[in-house]
């Protein structure tokens, strides 16, 4: 079976005015909306009580509120862990001043939790308790530094990697779809407001890697191209490159985020944040993998002699005439 | 097919079966189990296996299955329901003497155990249990150090009739102020001699006197702090032996902190208790003239003794009066005696105990002495629906011997091996100096949660197999199938890795195995894409089939190497669950080059090989 047309020709590189202007427009949104909403950091990040429950019978997320509210709790954020029997309720530090009181306060943590689900059997008989957090605000900053220390360790390290294996262009022009890439998933995350937390991090990682990956493939053949071609114009090339790879580029996306579908699906919440990030992921690097990576080559100037292999030079022969 | 070696054949059956062997453990499951620990005064014996077959079958649960295992005697239940109904009668009929815990028993045969294959350790979240991270409070403790070290100072000062001004301390350095440039000399020379840990260096001299300043060297300083978190660790371990907990895991984690997991364990409140338990030591002399098989048959011990037992179970009787305790212990540590080679535990004693302790072994040389080893447990027991807070008090004599000469504030114990001169020096430190440690992290994983996680990961990970199975099969054909049968090896072997390496199962780590899986199957696209494009160019099928593996080869090698270093800087991060899911990734990135080129291009050469082909399957 195939679903593309193997003797496609599309011509990706005329559109790059129009694709590199939506590539820049989504990326200045999303850094618009990480600075103006920022990200809805998780419990791992900002510290605080998660306590999560569960209910024989369904009941509403605005009961378990209120039920909160006049207990003494009316900042607790309720959510539902999708239906209408499991809820997380948060009660995170605002502010730095509440930082340093939740922080002095450790032993009295789990007692909030205690507390918290008290309350909520009293309301409810049928509530159980699923499982508590404490996380020290301290701990979180910390790895919310590790976090960003990581990303970009990772960026570097593949940017040198290509330097060496390609050439400069090439590094440079994975590290702008890298950060375009990373910067609009955690758009979409300020965007929705989704729970920002550790699991959700490890993933913008992965996408980072996924998205990597599919570049080197794009620009592997590129190289190829560039070495077996006699007269190489570097648009045709770019485009010849785009258009051998579409099928493997698309053909994997799709058994990929089919695999994620599946943990999306039937995962479980534990391993929602991570399916949703690698499926936004996966999207995001595909389409910069065919429209942006190769229009930035071209318009670094990427040419053949710059990939020929340097060979040794003979003696022998530069004494002949 | 004449261009694939036949090595290569034999590589790939070969990691094949390894594969299969160390993923098998994974597929049985552990049973519940209660088990039931001993100690030297109370071993598990046959006797005691029929006692708790008699206690069980009081309990309306007959006909169970037990098995001695060395100092612990593991009975073992269909289901968690008898299990826990038979946990808590035995608790009830062995508790005083045993430690009885509920326990998942491992139910992987003899065979595959003895060449070191295991099932994957299940994390928290897939269990259920508590998890801690606790901050190490090492200030505390080097304060106190520097405090111990400035009345050392002063007092040895004294006791020499050095001339001093003053001696003080500011945070972690100590200030001498001698009258004169002589008396600073011999100041320096009596320190030096004595605590060899401080780093001396002069200050300002003239009208204001001659000043000596002293601080810890930054190498001992980094030893103290070292040994901080390794006596906290240990301290911690015995604690958790003495919860029962089955398979705890007790690590280091950054320079400062210690993680406790607690698989099983659902009350906090609890755990928080045994794991803040004090400890200290106390060095006594032993009552040689006590008559102890009178005294342990009337129960009646001189005023001025107490009845102890050592480790080994053996009775003592000690005097009550206390010759040095842990809190006037500057250091403890294990070593090698200069002269005979014999194990030692060097024990380094503060002046004013160092002065009793000379006081004492001038007149009692030849005569033995004992060092108590006596720990507090708070405890919470449920009396009659009520919670009735009481504390345990351990009290066991660690070691006893003869005092071979006069000495004061060093000493040296012998006639241990190296491995019980090793314990000796921790638990005399663990009862001297643990530092402080906060709580930063505390998570409650209820065992439901765990089951369900484990429920919902395993179906993911078979769903997202077979989808993509699927897939690859209808777009790649015969060639997809190949990549299938690649899949499920990858699969396999990614099992059999992160088994023998025994890391732990997260869900981030299923997620990771789901990611992996989808993402392996990349390599194959790319060589299938790769033989259709050389079929098109006009190839015969073989030359396709051997340019596209060379041609994919370099395009998967450098994919994988930068999809590696990704994995890599994941790895970097502290944090567990993280952790657990970068390992996976990049286990399953090695593996997937492995099962997705050298074992597909072994089966295709199986099928195509030495055939006259028309065409292909891809």
């Amino acid at each position: 079976m195939e679903i593309f047309n193997p003797h496609s020709n599309i011509h990706f590189l005329n559109l790059r005015r129009f694709s590199i202007a939506v590539a820049v427009l989504l990326f200045i949104g999303s850094i618009a909306l990480l600075t103006t909403r920022g990200l809805n950091y998780g419990l791992d990040f900002t510290g605080g009580v998660l306590v999560e429950v569960t209910y024989a019978q369904p009941v509403d997320a605005g009961t378990v509120r209120e039920t909160l509210a006049r207990a003494g709790y009316p900042h607790a954020l309720v959510q539902s862990l999708g239906g209408t029997r499991e809820f997380s309720i948060r009660l995170q530090p605002r502010g730095a001043a509440d930082a340093k009181a939740l922080d002095q306060q450790q032993g009295a943590a789990d007692q909030v939790a205690a507390q918290v689900i008290k309350v909520l059997q009293a309301a409810r008989p049928d509530a159980t308790l699923k499982r508590t957090d404490f996380v020290g605000p301290q701990v979180g900053s910390e790895l919310r530094n590790d976090g960003v220390v990581a990303v970009i360790f990772v960026i570097i390290g593949i940017m040198i990697y290509l330097w060496a294996r390609f050439e400069k262009r090439f590094a440079v022009a994975a590290l702008i779809t890298e950060l375009h890439d990373t910067v609009v998933t955690l758009g979409f995350y300020a965007l929705t407001q989704r729970d920002f937390d550790l699991t959700v991090l490890a993933s913008v990682l992965a996408v980072v890697g996924y998205s990597i990956n599919d570049k080197v493939v794009v620009f592997d053949r590129v190289r190829e191209l560039f070495r077996s071609a006699r007269r190489a114009e570097p648009e045709e090339v770019l485009n010849r490159a785009i258009n051998s790879t579409l099928s493997r580029t698309i053909i994997t996306s799709l058994f990929t985020g089919i695999a994620m579908a599946a943990l999306f699906f039937f995962g479980g919440p534990a391993v929602h944040g991570f399916a949703i990030t690698m499926l936004i992921g996966i999207v995001v690097g595909t389409l910069s993998s065919i429209f942006i990576a190769s229009p930035l080559l071209l318009w670094m100037g990427v040419s053949k002699k710059d990939l020929m292999p340097v060979t040794k030079e003979n003696p022998e022969l530069a004494r002949r005439p | 097919m004449t261009d694939f070696p036949r090595w290569k054949y034999w590589l790939v059956l070969v990691v094949l079966l390894f594969g299969i062997l160390y993923a098998l453990p994974n597929a049985f499951r552990p049973q519940a189990a209660v088990q039931i620990q001993g100690s030297s005064s109370n071993p598990v014996t046959p006797a005691l296996q029929s006692q708790v077959a008699q206690v069980l079958r009081k309990a309306g649960i007959p006909g169970v299955n037990s098995s001695i295992q060395g100092e612990r005697l593991l009975v073992r239940f269909s289901n968690t329901d008898t299990q826990l109904k038979a946990y808590t009668a035995l608790r009830d009929a062995l508790g005083d003497k045993y430690v009885v815990a509920v326990n998942l028993a491992s139910s992987v045969p003899h065979w595959l155990r003895a060449i070191g294959a295991n099932a994957m350790p299940l994390g928290l979240d897939l269990q259920g249990g508590v998890h801690f991270l606790m901050q190490v409070d090492s200030g505390s403790v080097l304060d106190q150090q520097m405090q111990r070290y400035m009345d050392d100072v002063r007092d040895s000062l004294r006791a020499k009739k050095i001339d001093y001004d003053s001696v003080t301390r500011n945070g972690s350095s100590i200030r001498v102020v001698f009258k004169t440039a002589a008396a600073r000399d011999a100041g320096r020379a009596l320190i030096a001699r004595n605590d060899s840990a401080l780093q001396l260096t002069d200050g300002s001299s003239g009208d204001g006197g001659y000043v000596l300043r002293a601080t810890l060297s930054p190498a001992e300083l980094n030893k103290i702090e070292t040994s901080i978190i390794h006596q906290n660790l240990t301290t911690l371990r015995n604690r958790v032996n003495a919860l029962g907990v089955s398979e705890p895991v007790i690590q280091q984690q950054g320079a400062t902190r210690i993680v406790v997991e607690l698989p099983g364990v659902q009350d906090t409140t609890e755990a928080k208790k045994i794991l803040g338990a004090t400890a200290t030591i106390e060095y006594h002399a032993v009552d040689q003239n006590a008559d102890i098989p009178q005294i342990l048959k009337t129960g009646i011990v001189p005023p001025e003794d107490k009845l102890y037992y050592t480790r080994q179970g053996q009775p003592i009787v000690l005097k009550k009066k206390i010759i040095a305790s842990g809190d006037e212990m500057i250091n403890a540590s294990s070593g090698f005696d200069q002269q005979s080679g014999q194990p030692t535990v060097n024990v380094e004693l503060d002046s004013a105990a160092a002065a009793r302790m000379f006081d004492f072994t001038s007149k009692n040389v030849g005569k033995p002495m004992a060092v108590l080893y006596i720990e507090r447990i708070p405890e919470v027991k449920t009396v009659d629906g009520k919670e009735v807070h009481t504390s345990k008090t351990k009290e066991e004599v660690i070691n006893h011997a003869t005092i071979q000469g006069v000495f004061s504030k060093n000493f040296q114990t012998t006639g241990l091996t190296q491995s019980e001169a090793k314990d000796l020096a921790t638990l005399l430190k663990s009862g001297s100096l643990a530092a402080p440690m906060n709580i930063v992290e505390e998570r409650v994983i209820g065992p439901s949660l765990g089951q369900q996680n484990i429920e919902k990961g395993l179906l993911s990970v078979l769903l997202g197999l077979s989808l993509v199975l699927v897939a690859a099969a209808i777009y790649y054909k015969l060639f997809g199938l190949v990549a299938d049968i690649a899949l499920v090896f990858n699969l396999v072997l990614l099992v059999a890795v992160l088994s023998l390496f025994q890391a732990t199962l997260t869900m981030p780590g299923i997620a990771g195995i789901v990611l992996t899986l989808g993402m392996a199957i990349d390599a194959n696209v790319l060589i299938c894409e790769r033989v259709r494009e050389e079929l098109r160019n006009g190839s015969t099928p073989l030359a396709a089939i051997r340019a596209g593996y060379e041609k994919a080869w370099a395009t998967i090698l450098d994919a994988n190497v930068t999809h590696l270093l990704a994995a890599f800087g994941l790895m970097t991060f502290g944090s567990g669950s993280i952790r657990g899911f970068a390992v996976t990734l990049a286990v399953g990135i090695l593996t997937s080059m492995f099962t997705s080129v050298t074992a597909t291009h072994a089966i295709t050469a199986l099928i195509h090989g030495g055939r006259k082909l028309k065409t292909l399957s891809v």
